[in-house]
């Protein structure tokens, strides 16, 4: 759907490229999170999707069509197609959010009898039907991202890029446009690109992710793999954050291993059963128990102490639980 | 007290004082909006960024602006002419005002446009709005209240402006106030034109803050 060919990107007079020889490949229906601390260069990044930036190298092809070569008519015929939204929501603060809405049915020409309907149709996706009339000003953080998702919504597209859009909002609202933006995806068939410095965002709703560092892909993979085992330390800086799996070393008394347990083994006695088969003992360093989207897993940081530590390893290993050192 | 007022001649000149006030504000919103719009645009890193008509813009802008008016008055006689078919009187007033107001207006729009957030400009790309359709759209209604202000700071200005234009036999209140409250020593004179100029800035800026209030929705 989205396809990134080895495109960098400098901005004149900056002294560092914003982005490197990036590559990713973007399937369609999917939830793509680019994830960064800021200055990484996300914000390029999904802006030459839609062609609002230009690669200085490489490709871009959205939808089948190489944003850089397309002239400015067809580049405004491809940005019908994929929807954005905003960290800043970017509302019309003189604008009903009715109006809000209509602006881009009226940009692409929407006959005026036809767009009413379509707006209440989109307010109601969103849940905002009793909210038309208002202006910018009286909603809430989350009712204007909502106001936002329904403007994005409005021509249909088949993407939707998200730009920082729950950065603005507190945690409980974040979760709501998430989950908004996970049923789109779902029943929509939305190709969604996240961008967002939060792991937590990724976490939830992502099916792959891109890690940026320096303007450089420095990993990407499916989101339990790299939520769970982070390689790069950027990515592990950003996981440490949400995971929160941080130990001071040498603590533990025997040696420390990370149990990840996903799925249904989460939910499995293994850990006491193996203990008691091998007589170790352990200790629980540090330890979450979540989801990843709707899968759950757990993560367990435990020293081992006495008796068949191999065995008890081995056991583990066989159970299904992946066991690093930590 | 007021012995040296003749009521008729007041009458008389708050006409036209209003008369040059209303065609020479409609005729430089006119000019300046679009003018101040291309300005915006043309200028680095926007729409239709465009040094080298920029440039020339900002030049010409800022040419108009350093004259001062009264001079402008002169200088402008043979256009006047040929635009209004004569150099005096209030009609031969009107150009000279539109000349020296509109650029300043333009700058009052352009500065407008600036505190537009950028963002709204950016939604309008991303969903594929031509830059015609972001200026109508959303460029124009965002900075309305700004542009609103700008145009009440232009119809004081040209307040005082109309009282040189006097020097063409435009006649108005300002003009009285030289002639009779000034050159003559008839201070009652120079108070009644100044009361009454007074008031016609407070009800022009009174008429253009509650145009505000109503155009604001933030």
């Amino acid at each position: 759907m989205i396809s990134f060919q080895s495109v960098g990107k400098t901005f004149a007079r900056a002294p560092v490229p914003a982005l490197v020889d990036v590559s990713l490949e973007i399937a369609p229906g999917e939830v793509f999170g680019v994830i960064g601390q800021s200055g990484a260069g996300k914000s390029t990044l999904v802006r030459l999707i839609n062609g609002i930036e230009r690669p200085s190298r490489g490709k871009v092809v959205t939808d089948g069509e190489d944003v850089g070569a397309l002239d400015a008519q067809a580049l405004r015929g491809l940005r019908r197609r994929v929807g954005m939204i905003f960290q800043h929501f970017n509302l019309l603060s003189s604008k009903t959010v009715a109006a809000n809405v209509a602006f881009p049915l009226k940009v692409a020409g929407v006959p005026r009898g036809q767009i009413a309907g379509r707006v209440a149709e989109l307010l109601d996706r969103v849940g905002l039907a009793d909210q038309a009339r208002k202006y910018p000003a009286q909603l809430s953080g989350g009712q204007k991202q909502r106001v936002g998702i329904a403007r994005a919504l409005a021509n249909g597209p088949k993407i939707l890029l998200c730009d920082e859009a729950t950065s603005a909002l507190d945690p409980q609202t974040t979760e709501q446009i998430l989950d908004l933006l996970a049923g789109l995806n779902r029943e929509l068939g939305l190709t969604i690109v996240l961008i967002t410095h939060e792991m937590e965002v990724v976490r939830r709703v992502c099916h792959r992710v891109a890690v940026l560092d320096a303007g450089a892909v420095v990993e990407s993979g499916e989101v339990a793999e790299v939520f769970l085992h982070p390689q790069h330390p950027v990515t592990r800086a950003l996981v440490a954050d949400a995971a929160g799996l941080i130990v001071d070393q040498g603590r533990g008394a025997g040696p420390t291993l990370r149990l990840t347990f996903r799925g249904a083994t989460t939910y499995e006695p293994i850990l006491g059963r193996i203990a008691r088969d091998t007589g170790v003992d352990y200790s629980i360093l540090a330890g979450r128990i979540d989801k990843i989207r709707d899968e759950p897993y757990g993560q367990l940081l435990v020293s081992l102490v006495g008796g068949d530590v191999a065995q008890a390893r081995a056991r583990l290993i066989a159970a299904g639980v992946r066991v690093e050192e930590a | 007290m007021l012995a040296n007022i003749n009521w008729a001649d007041i009458g008389q000149a708050t006409l036209d004082t209003l008369v040059m006030l209303g065609g020479s504000l409609g005729f430089s919103v006119l000019l300046g909006l679009p003018l101040g719009v291309i300005l915006f645009l043309t200028a680095p890193r926007q729409l239709l960024a465009n040094r080298p008509a920029n440039m020339a813009l900002s030049f010409i802008v800022n040419v108009l602006r350093s004259v001062p008016f009264v001079i402008l008055l002169i200088v402008m006689i043979p256009l006047t002419v040929l635009l209004v078919g004569t150099s005096l009187g209030v009609a031969g007033a009107i150009p000279p005002l539109v000349v020296g107001a509109a650029p300043f207006y333009a700058r009052l729009v352009e500065t407008a446009l600036r505190e537009v957030d950028k963002g709204v400009i950016e939604a309008g790309q991303a969903m594929g709005a031509t830059p015609r359709q972001i200026v109508f759209g959303a460029l124009l209604p965002e900075a309305m209240p700004g542009i609103i202000a700008g145009a009440t700071v232009t119809a004081i200005a040209l307040v005082s402006y109309t009282a040189m234009a006097g020097v063409v036999g435009a006649g108005g209140l300002g003009d009285l106030a030289i002639r009779f409250g000034y050159q003559r020593f008839q201070t009652d004179v120079m108070v009644v034109t100044v009361v009454m100029l007074l008031a016609l800035v407070q009800g022009l800026q009174w008429a253009g803050d509650r145009l505000i209030i109503k155009v604001s929705r933030r």
